[in-house]
């Protein structure tokens, strides 16, 4: 069950905003509605938001977000439409069970951090414990646990004025975690911190998130913010949810041009994973085949290196042509000996393309990327990695590089007739699926 | 042009209508405003006679809340004690009551504001008993307070309604218009016929006179509350009642404050009118002087009436700058 619901939510300020609700659903011009005289803020959003995600709503300044997130906490009620925090739908909830629900499941994290000016810091953090009537010992305690959590240890009997604005929205988010609900909705909850504040703040949100795997909506109008945080973005624009998605969907597959304008100016290494951008290894040679095989599949495939793996593509290391090519003229048998370390570099799936080009300059072979089991996945070529730098969409459709057999950039051989293509006899096909899988 | 000429806007009996009104009050429910003007009436004489002839215990308590509001029990005991040692030696001594109560309102002012108020509190109420304008400065003081108190109760819960709804908001203020704009005499004229004349009439008017600003700034005060912290008491399931008491209350109190000090300085200012009425006390000693052109004696009675506007307003604004909000504020200056 999704830890938070909202089910065709429509917000429309004005007399008439029924009608306005009915004009809209069906399908009537936001302009059209407003000769009502009424506003509408919010227009027929739906979605759900899993238990221990942070779900962020991205929009400008009146794209309606942050009436969006006031319905989720029944500060706002819906013109139409439903609200459901875990199973409890919040509509037509009265005001008493409105207020235990807000107590026990749902926190908030405020803009200007709405702290009580006159209250320490550690009164501040204890508030929702308090308004719950929890004995004064026991939420001394959790504030202070919470405080710490934040880094604000031994700042407890201070007053927000004497704190700086990125420790005022700790104490807010102390005050948040305190009350120890499972959901947490931030409104432009780092908006008005200076950027390095900012980006602070997000490291930490990211790290106690981690830890403690709260529900958190999270609104936004920073792009940026919201790719780093969100682990599935809704972009809103004029009331209407345009498009929600992970931040690499987004960014790969914009729903319209609005979105696709919007991202255009992402800094695409810092949100592309190498799972985004990884090809189909395709050349690949079982850890028992020997080296004549190996020279085999890389000619196939117009390579100048291969990754060695084992029965459960395990990857094993990789060999180079040249070095291979002397072993068979050595006669050699097995392709122990052969492989340098260093031609080695694992990346896990989810390191950011920006993470990738450092390693890729060092490393002669493309760059293998492996699940936390070991299994090679994907490799990510020097040209695979530069092709992802441009502002066109990666296109994965295809195994292959943007070029065919450019997956090496090792020194090649003269690349002979390929010989006749039969698989290497230690993939299974179901192998290379999952590969697919996971690269899509 | 004649028959236009003849034209005249027929006569509406607005005044007899008031008239009439005030006239079935007086018969019909008459008793009720003997009942609450007998109240009144004898709080301000029992104030203006404890001013005027202090009662040592009395005052010993006073300190000793002036003390547990500073410093907590501790120090109200101790003020307690030797407010009372000390009222009990000037009464043995037989010092006048006038010279202990100018060093009381000293004491008071130190104690709020620092030693130069203090200093100041001595030497002007010392002046005004030098004046001769002791008793009736008592008795005006007793009535400012006594008005204010009542106004207060009066205007600070409407202000507060009118600060969180908007229907109520729009319901009082064309009746604060009213009531601020109308000259003050005229409520002077319904307070005789319904409460006879004498300091009941004078509370009264005075009441009516300074209930706009208490009320407006109120509920200014609660309307400035940030909206965001507000929101932040509904989001964590606070109860309305609570988040009026533990943040919209405490964060509009020094406009609250303000609106006090306007309600006093008002009722000060009307202290003049109402000793037209009978209400005695400085607007008597200026009302006399007045009809002998007694420039002496009017200007004395004056001056003991500014005095009492400059102690009075200097002490709200320290009780003011007391309150948590403000004290918050300046600490981050430190």
């Amino acid at each position: 069950m999704p830890a938070v619901r909202a089910e065709k939510l429509y917000k429309v300020f004005g007399r008439r905003s029924d009608d306005a609700v009915d004009l809209l659903a069906q399908g009537k011009d936001t302009k059209e509605v407003r000769r009502l005289g009424v506003t509408p803020a919010v227009i027929d959003a739906s979605f759900d938001v899993e238990e221990g995600e942070i779900f962020v709503v991205m929009g400008l300044s009146g794209s309606g977000k942050s009436t969006l997130i006031r319905m989720l906490n029944g500060l706002l009620e819906p013109t139409s439409g439903q609200v459901y925090i875990g199973d409890t739908e919040l509509s037509g909830l009265p005001a008493k069970k409105l207020r235990a629900l807000r107590q026990q499941r749902i926190s908030m994290v405020f803009q200007h951090f709405a702290l009580l000016p006159h209250r320490t810091v550690l009164e501040n953090a204890a508030y929702g414990l308090e308004v719950r009537q929890v004995p004064k010992a026991e939420r001394v305690e959790q504030a202070r646990e919470s405080l710490a959590l934040v880094g604000l240890a031994g700042w407890e009997n201070h007053l927000p004025t004497q704190l700086s604005g990125g420790m005022r929205q700790r104490v807010g988010l102390a005050r948040a975690l305190a009350a120890g609900t499972d959901v947490l909705l931030m409104d432009e909850a780092f908006s008005a911190l200076d950027p390095l504040i900012r980006r602070e703040m997000q490291d930490q949100l990211l790290e106690l998130q981690a830890s403690l795997g709260k529900t958190i909506v999270f609104i936004t109008h920073d792009l940026n913010e919201a790719m780093r945080l969100g682990d599935r973005i809704a972009m809103m624009r004029d009331g209407r949810i345009v498009q929600i998605g992970t931040s690499e969907e987004i960014l790969q597959d914009p729903a319209n041009d609005y979105v696709a304008q919007f991202v255009q100016d992402v800094d695409r290494t810092r949100v592309l994973t190498a799972s985004a951008v990884m090809e189909k290894p395709i050349a690949m040679v079982g850890a028992r085949s020997g080296p004549r095989q190996a020279l085999r599949t890389m000619r196939e495939n117009q390579v100048g290196a291969a990754f060695v793996v084992d029965r459960d593509r395990r990857l094993v290391g990789a060999v180079r042509d040249s070095v291979v090519a002397d072993a068979v003229r050595r006669g050699q048998e097995s392709l122990t000996g052969l492989m340098d370390p260093a031609d080695v570099v694992k990346i896990d799936p989810d390191t950011v393309v920006a993470d990738l080009f450092a390693p890729s300059a060092e490393c002669p072979v493309p760059l293998a990327v492996v699940n936390p089991d070991d299994r090679l996945v994907g490799v990510i070529p020097r040209v695979t990695l530069l092709a992802a730098l441009g502002n066109g969409p990666v296109d994965l459709t295809h195994g292959g590089g943007p070029e065919g057999g450019a997956q090496g950039d090792g020194p090649s051989t003269d690349g002979g007739p390929p010989d006749d293509g039969v698989p290497d006899p230690d993939l299974p096909d179901s192998d290379t699926k999952d590969a697919t899988e996971v690269a899509s | 042009m004649t028959v236009l000429a003849s034209l005249s806007v027929p006569r509406v009996p607005v005044g007899e209508v008031f008239a009439g009104i005030v006239d079935w009050l007086t018969t019909n429910v008459g008793s009720v405003f003997d009942a609450f003007g007998g109240l009144v009436g004898a709080t301000v004489s029992a104030l203006a006679t404890f001013l005027a002839t202090p009662i040592i215990i009395v005052l010993a308590l006073v300190f000793g809340l002036l003390g547990f509001f500073l410093r907590g029990w501790k120090i109200a005991v101790a003020a307690t004690v030797i407010a009372g040692g000390l009222g009990y030696l000037a009464a043995i001594a037989g010092v006048p009551p006038a010279v202990v109560l100018a060093l009381t309102f000293g004491v008071i002012g130190f104690a709020l504001r620092g030693w130069k108020f203090g200093l100041f509190a001595v030497v002007a109420f010392g002046l005004i008993d030098s004046m001769g304008q002791w008793k009736p400065a008592m008795e005006s003081l007793a009535l400012v307070l006594v008005a204010s108190a009542i106004t207060v109760v009066l205007a600070v819960p409407i202000g507060i309604a009118a600060g969180r709804s908007d229907a109520v908001s729009r319901a009082v203020k064309p009746v604060l218009d009213f009531m601020q704009t109308m000259p003050a005499f005229v409520y002077l004229i319904p307070a005789i016929s319904l409460f006879s004349v004498g300091v009941v009439p004078g509370v009264v008017a005075t009441v009516v006179f300074s209930m706009a600003p208490g009320v407006r700034l109120t509920e200014l005060g609660i309307r400035q509350v940030d909206r965001e912290v507000v929101e932040a008491g509904e989001a964590f399931g606070a109860p309305p009642m609570k988040i009026l008491g533990r943040i919209q209350i405490p964060l509009a109190l020094p406009t609250i404050m303000a609106g006090v000090n306007q309600i006093i300085m008002l009722a000060l200012s009307m202290v003049v009118i109402a000793g037209m009425v009978g209400a005695g006390g400085l607007g008597s000693s200026v009302y006399t002087a007045i009809s002998t052109v007694d420039v002496a004696g009017g200007f004395e009675a004056g001056l003991a009436v500014v005095v009492l506007a400059v102690y009075l307003d200097r002490l709200t604004a320290s009780l003011t700058n007391r309150s948590a909000v403000v004290r918050a504020a300046a600490a981050s200056d430190r």
